[in-house]
This record gives C-alpha cells, structure tokens and sequence, in this order.
C-alpha cells in the first residue's frame, strides 16, 4: 500500500508554507512570515496563500505554478463607515474598527463560477472575489447585520469569520460560522441571513445561551454528497446539523472530550466525521498528553477514538481548527499541530504516520 | 444582596466562591465588597491599574456590560454578576 497520500497538502504554519508530498516537504515560500491559510483552487489550479506580515499588515498572494513565483494581489480591505456608526465590541467597549486584522480562511467558490471566491476575515468580515482574487468586495449584508454589535472575539480580541461552507447543488446557499458570532447562512446569494439554532453557549449567562449571535462555532464541516448534513466543533461542544446548517442538535457524552477546535466530514457519507478532541476551554491540550482522534461512522451516535500513529505519551499537541483536512476520496487525512507535528492517514484515521515534529506552529491543513 | 458568580475557569486558579454582597449599588461596589471577603481574587478580575481585565466578560442580569462602563454599572439588592473568562486571547 502506498504509504503516503497520494494528494499534495498545503501547511500554513507561523513561519512559512509548505508542501506535503509524497512524504516529503518542502519550504513553498514566505519563510519566516505567518500564513493564516492557503489554498487550492481546484478549478484553476492557482493557490491562493494569506498572509499576516505584523508589522506590515495581511497580504493576499497567489502563484499560478504550483508554488515557484508568486504575485501580490489586493488584499481584503474594509471601506470606511459613512454614517458615522460605531459599533463598540461587547467585551470592552472599544470601537472595533474596520480593518483586516487577519485573513482567517480562502474557500473557491462554487463550479459554476469560475471566478469567484470568498474569504473570511477577523473583525468578522466576509469579502467575496468574482475576478480569481485579484480584487475583493466587503458582504455588506452580513457585515451590516444588526446582531454584529453581539459579536465578540473568540481566540481573537475581535470576532472572526473561519469557515465558509459551501451548497455543491446551489451556489447561492452558503454557511458561514463566526467566533463569536454564531452560524449564518443564506439562500439568496448573501443578500439575506438567516442565523442558526440549536446551539449552546455555556460561557454566557443561561438568560443568553441559546443567543444564535453569541455562539462561537470553531469550524463547520459540511458533507458535499449530502449537503444537508454538517456538522461543527463548538467551543461548548460538538453538534450535526441534517438541514443545511440551520439548525443543530448536540452530540453529548463523547470520550475523551467534546471540547476542540477542528472537525472534519466525510464527503460522500453523512454519518462519517472526524473530530480532534482537546480537554477543555480552560485546559486546550489533548486530554491526558494522548493525541487523538474521534470518529464517528453512525451519524454522531457513537464515536471511536483513533490513536495507532498518534504520540501517546507526554504529547500536548493541539490542533487549531483548521489542523485537520480529509480529500475528496474520504481515505486520507491530515493533521497538524501547535507543536509543529504533522500526521497524515490513508485509511480514514484507523492508522496515521508521522510526517514531522519539527514544524512551526501549523495554523492549516489543507490537500490540494 | 448582589450576588456574584464567577465561572469555573476563574476556579481552577484561585478560590473564588460565589458571594452575596450586601448593599452595593454598582458593579465596581459589589467587587469592592468581594474583595475585602476574597482579596486574591482582585487581580485575576481587575489589572495592576484597576481596569477589568482585558480578557474578563462581565454581565449583569444576562446583559454584557462592557469594561468601559462595567464599574459604574448600577446593580439592585436582585441583581447578579456573572463573571467570565472571555473566548478571546484563548
């Protein structure tokens, strides 16, 4: 059997980008520069790479050659507010400004249109491209949503927008999840939003826990042959949802933890998903120094935990919530760590092999 | 009778039981009175400047209050303050 995956990976780390291969990686470029994400468009083969320089500010650059030479492009910018609204975040009451502060994810958009292709932001804005990311335009429909002012940061000062979740059958239905600004999705192209339900916000008081504006989904995972079914890595827990993201019932009693960050899901069985349990809010490490990984083949009624590969002892790795990738055959895997490990599977987690240990903090995983 | 909450994550690092405290009428009273019966915990809530912690989320009766109004927030004898660790910075 062929002991690595057959499919490149791309590894935003806190130092670079690198290329999984074959087994082997390779420095891709931006070498001691933090890449927040980077992608694949499977469309056009043009990989689209996020870049937050500090001192200088978040970038967008892409490469049209598998990685040899790359091109700045515009980078996702807010306009400025003309109505002289300020919008204060709910913690400290400081205004939150609009400007990028990191580009959290890159997601081609849908098949039948080659050109566009959305990214999401901290403070929370969600910008869409129509030209292969040469430009970007703010979604002003969601960033206008008067729930905006409940939103909060989650692992940030200010909320964010990680995941960006696509309908196969129907370009014009998106999920997007925000920390901490709940799921939203719509069916109209981005004009309106619809936020979800069904889920629980533990680190609130009771009167606002079922609040849909003050969840703080860690990662959405959709199932693209049942796009009804996803599924999301809660910071309160782990939920499916069996309607397209709209609304969500709680998978509870799930060893070793149902805290974490990412999660994964099966692209042609719904009842399959990965999940990368860590012990909880307080304490984000693997529970008990074990790296694991829960999978579920029932639907979220019943979980295995996955470790042949996975360092057992003394291993305090977690993994952020865009750490963990499964590729279209739904076989192969990949996972990569704050501590710089990176394991791939490929048979669906029942065995992983060490790629590295040696990597910077890995940020995202992602097969080409 | 304000009384106090404070999640579980403040508990692993300090003891901090919930408290009624007696006649306060805002937010910054009500901790004053709480220190004086719990003063180790005033620097895991407030900084070295007697700010809110910039990672601390406070609501008052269910509403978020935030750190630039949170000390003069007015409680009633009902009210409750919960305290959080906020999701940011984690």
């Amino acid at each position: 059997m062929h002991p690595h995956p057959n499919q490149d990976v791309l590894l935003s780390t806190r130092k670079g980008l690198f290329r999984l291969r074959d087994g082997q990686l390779d420095l891709l470029g931006f070498l001691g520069v933090q890449v927040s994400n980077a992608v694949r468009d499977p469309r056009d083969g043009r990989i689209h790479a996020a870049l937050d320089h500090g001192h200088f500010g978040c970038k967008l650059q892409y490469s049209d050659d598998d990685g040899a030479t790359w091109v700045e492009t515009d980078a996702p910018a807010y306009p400025q507010p003309t109505n002289g609204e300020v919008h204060v975040d709910p913690v400290r009451g400081e205004p939150v400004e609009w400007s990028t502060k990191l580009i959290w994810t890159i997601e081609p958009g849908h098949a039948s249109r080659p050109g566009e292709l959305w990214c999401g932001t901290i403070p929370g804005g969600m910008f869409r491209s129509t030209d292969r990311g040469e430009t970007w335009s703010l979604v002003e429909s969601l960033w206008d949503h008067p729930t905006r002012s409940q939103w909060f940061g989650g692992g940030f000062d200010d909320p964010g927008l990680h995941s960006i979740s696509l309908h196969p059958s129907d370009p014009d239905t998106l999920a997007v999840g925000l920390s901490a600004g709940g799921v939203w999705v719509t069916r109209d192209g981005t004009r309106s939003w619809a936020p979800a339900t069904g889920m629980n916000a533990p680190y609130t008081p009771p009167e606002e826990a079922g609040n849909p504006a003050m969840q703080d989904p860690h990662r959405i995972a959709r199932c693209p042959a049942a796009p009804e079914v996803a599924w999301v890595q809660h910071h309160g827990g782990m939920y499916r949802s069996t309607d397209g993201c709209s609304s969500w019932t709680e998978i509870t009693g799930v060893d070793p933890s149902t805290f974490g960050f990412a999660v994964a899901a099966h692209p042609t069985d719904p009842d399959t998903a990965w999940f990368v349990p860590a012990a909880s809010d307080e304490v984000r490490v693997p529970v008990d120094g074990r790296v694991v990984v829960t999978r579920t083949r029932d639907g979220g009624a019943t979980f295995e935990q996955l470790t042949d590969g996975l360092p057992q002892h003394n291993a305090w790795h977690l993994v952020y919530r865009h750490g963990l990738d499964v590729d279209a055959s739904g076989e192969q895997l990949v996972l990569g760590s704050t501590s710089g490990g990176v394991w791939t599977s490929i048979d669906g987690g029942d065995h992983w092999t060490e790629v590295t240990n040696d990597l910077p903090p890995v940020l995202a995983v992602r097969f080409t | 009778m304000t009384q106090l909450v404070f999640a579980k994550a403040f508990r692993r690092h300090v003891t901090c039981p919930d408290a009624v405290i007696e006649q306060a009428s805002t937010v910054g009273a009500a901790f004053a009175g709480y220190f004086e019966l719990h003063p180790a915990v005033r620097s895991y809530v407030l900084d070295d400047a007697g700010r809110i912690r910039r990672h601390v989320t406070l609501f008052v009766d269910g509403e978020q209050v935030t750190h630039v109004d949170a000390l003069t927030t007015p409680v009633t004898p009902t009210s409750t303050i919960h305290v959080f660790q906020a999701l940011s910075g984690g």
